[in-house]
């Protein structure tokens, strides 16, 4: 059968859950490949939430937040971009394929760029394969 | 006088540190060996051997304190004994909690540690790459076996149920001597805890500034430094001089022991409570008062792995680690 990938995403929902509702209405086309979580803040993902949705088998996860100078509570972004890139590296130094895993900037006027990233992702993970831990626990 | 509480120690994977610690209770052990009477304590301090666990009765002991993290199928056959002939299994010290610094070790493959331990350090002389095997027949007749080596590093409780945690590496003796007394009074926390003061190492620091009343106690770190740069001044937080250190996240029942001789904190206390996965906590709070990318860049350029620096003694615990 053929290797469909499964993604988590953490969105936003002042921006990149905006712009996935916008992809809808714009009628873009793009994979159904992922399963989207909307979280008051990007900066509410915790590093955890990333490691546990690949321990347990998803093939790729994305958090997508706001861009510089957009975020509803000044911050977040910024704290997002420091957690998240470092984490993107220590999965790479855990020997987890950094490739995994995507930090995106995508606002709420961007439903195109959100089918965009989706579908360049889910081809990524085509090229991957299965997540290696594939069945979780 | 009611009988005394029976107590047993067994090291597995681990230096024997935490044990030590037990020793240096001095006069404080001496005082409670009246209540409590050493029944096993292998393979290290007393002449017993481990079939003298296998022919206790089931529950013979009260209260196990187990060291060490768990490589060997060895260690996995004692702590299953141990389990059994345990009331009260405790996981003593940070290598038998979380897996310790040589859980790291599990980033590696089996066949570069092998390597490395026993053909290329530059005092070994090993030209045809001779390693330990699990049998070997010597002179034709002894069958000799040494323990298997396992794929990766574990943690007690993924091998046993273990009702209590202490932390440390080693834990103080001073907290050892504080659990000792919490055991022999009764006064336990719910089981599945750790045994601790509750306070982070940040609480009992003395150069942490909130106690100073320092109103740049909410400053962002706005450069990295490793404890070869430099010497620290001894009185400022040492991370908002730059050098990065887990206090804030680690439970320090340590009395802040790092900090007094002016080195950070790199988490052998475990995890303060409600935290489940001590590297991911550690990246996500550190990164989280770093000023901007560039000092994240700097982090990234002076700890090559971050892997092994926020895991440090915590990597066989971790969400992702373990299921690799
Ligand atoms: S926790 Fe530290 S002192 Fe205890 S056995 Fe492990 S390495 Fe040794
Ligand atoms: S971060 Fe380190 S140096 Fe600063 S107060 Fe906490 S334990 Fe002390
Ligand atoms: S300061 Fe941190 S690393 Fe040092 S002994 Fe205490 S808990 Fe362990």
């Amino acid at each position: 059968m053929e290797f469909v990938p499964n993604i988590i995403g953490f969105a936003c929902q002042w921006c990149t859950y905006a712009g996935a509702d916008l992809a809808g209405n714009l009628r873009c086309k793009y994979p159904p490949t992922v399963k989207l979580i909307k979280v008051p803040c990007s900066g509410r993902v915790k590093p955890e939430y990333v490691m546990e949705a690949l321990a347990n088998g998803a093939d790729g996860v994305l958090v997508g937040g706001c861009h510089f100078g957009d975020c509803h509570y000044k911050d977040g972004n910024h704290k997002t971009k420091n957690r998240m890139d470092m984490l993107k590296v220590m999965l790479g130094d855990l020997g987890f394929d950094p490739r995994r895993f995507r930090r995106e900037w995508i606002s709420g006027a961007e439903g195109k760029k959100f089918a965009e990233v989706i579908t360049d992702f889910t081809a990524e993970l085509i090229e991957l394969g299965p997540n290696p831990l594939k069945g979780g626990k | 006088m009611a009988d005394k509480v029976k107590v047993g120690f067994l090291l597995l994977g681990g230096c024997a540190g935490c044990e030590m610690s037990v020793v240096d209770l001095s006069e404080k052990l001496v005082d409670a060996l009246a209540h409590l009477e050493v029944v096993f304590w292998a393979p290290t301090a007393a002449d017993v051997k481990y079939n003298d666990l296998e022919a206790m009765e089931d529950g013979f002991i009260d209260v196990a304190f187990v060291d060490g993290m768990v490589r060997l199928d060895e260690h996995i056959h004692m702590a299953k004994v141990m389990r059994k002939k345990a009331k009260t299994l405790i996981a003593f010290g940070v290598c038998a909690a979380l897996g310790g610094t040589a859980g790291m070790s599990s980033l590696h493959s089996k066949e570069d540690l092998f390597a490395k331990a026993f053909k290329n350090t530059p005092t070994t002389d090993n030209p045809d790459g001779v390693y330990p095997q699990p049998s070997c027949l010597v002179d034709g007749k002894y069958d000799l076996t040494l323990p298997v080596y396992e794929d990766k590093v574990r943690t007690l409780n993924q091998i046993v149920d273990v009702d209590y945690y202490i932390g440390g590496c080693p834990p103080h003796h001073s907290h050892v001597g504080a659990a000792i007394g919490a055991l022999l009074s009764g006064q336990m926390p719910p089981k599945g805890s750790w045994i601790t003061n509750g306070k982070a190492v940040c609480d009992v620091c003395d150069r942490n500034p909130a106690k100073k009343g320092d109103n740049l106690s909410r400053a962002m770190v706005t450069k990295v430094l490793r404890t070869v740069d430099g010497t620290p001044d001894t009185d400022i937080c040492l991370l908002q001089q730059g050098y990065i250190c887990f206090g804030p996240i680690t439970q320090g029942d340590c009395g802040g022991s790092c900090l007094n001789v002016n080195i950070p904190c790199r988490g052998c206390g475990g995890p303060i409570p409600g935290i489940e996965d001590y590297g991911a906590q550690a990246l996500s709070s550190i990164a989280s008062i770093l000023k901007d990318d560039t000092v994240s860049a700097q982090l990234m350029e002076k700890y090559p792995n971050l892997a092994k620096f926020f895991y440090r003694y915590a990597l066989p615990s971790g969400t992702l680690p373990k299921r690799m």
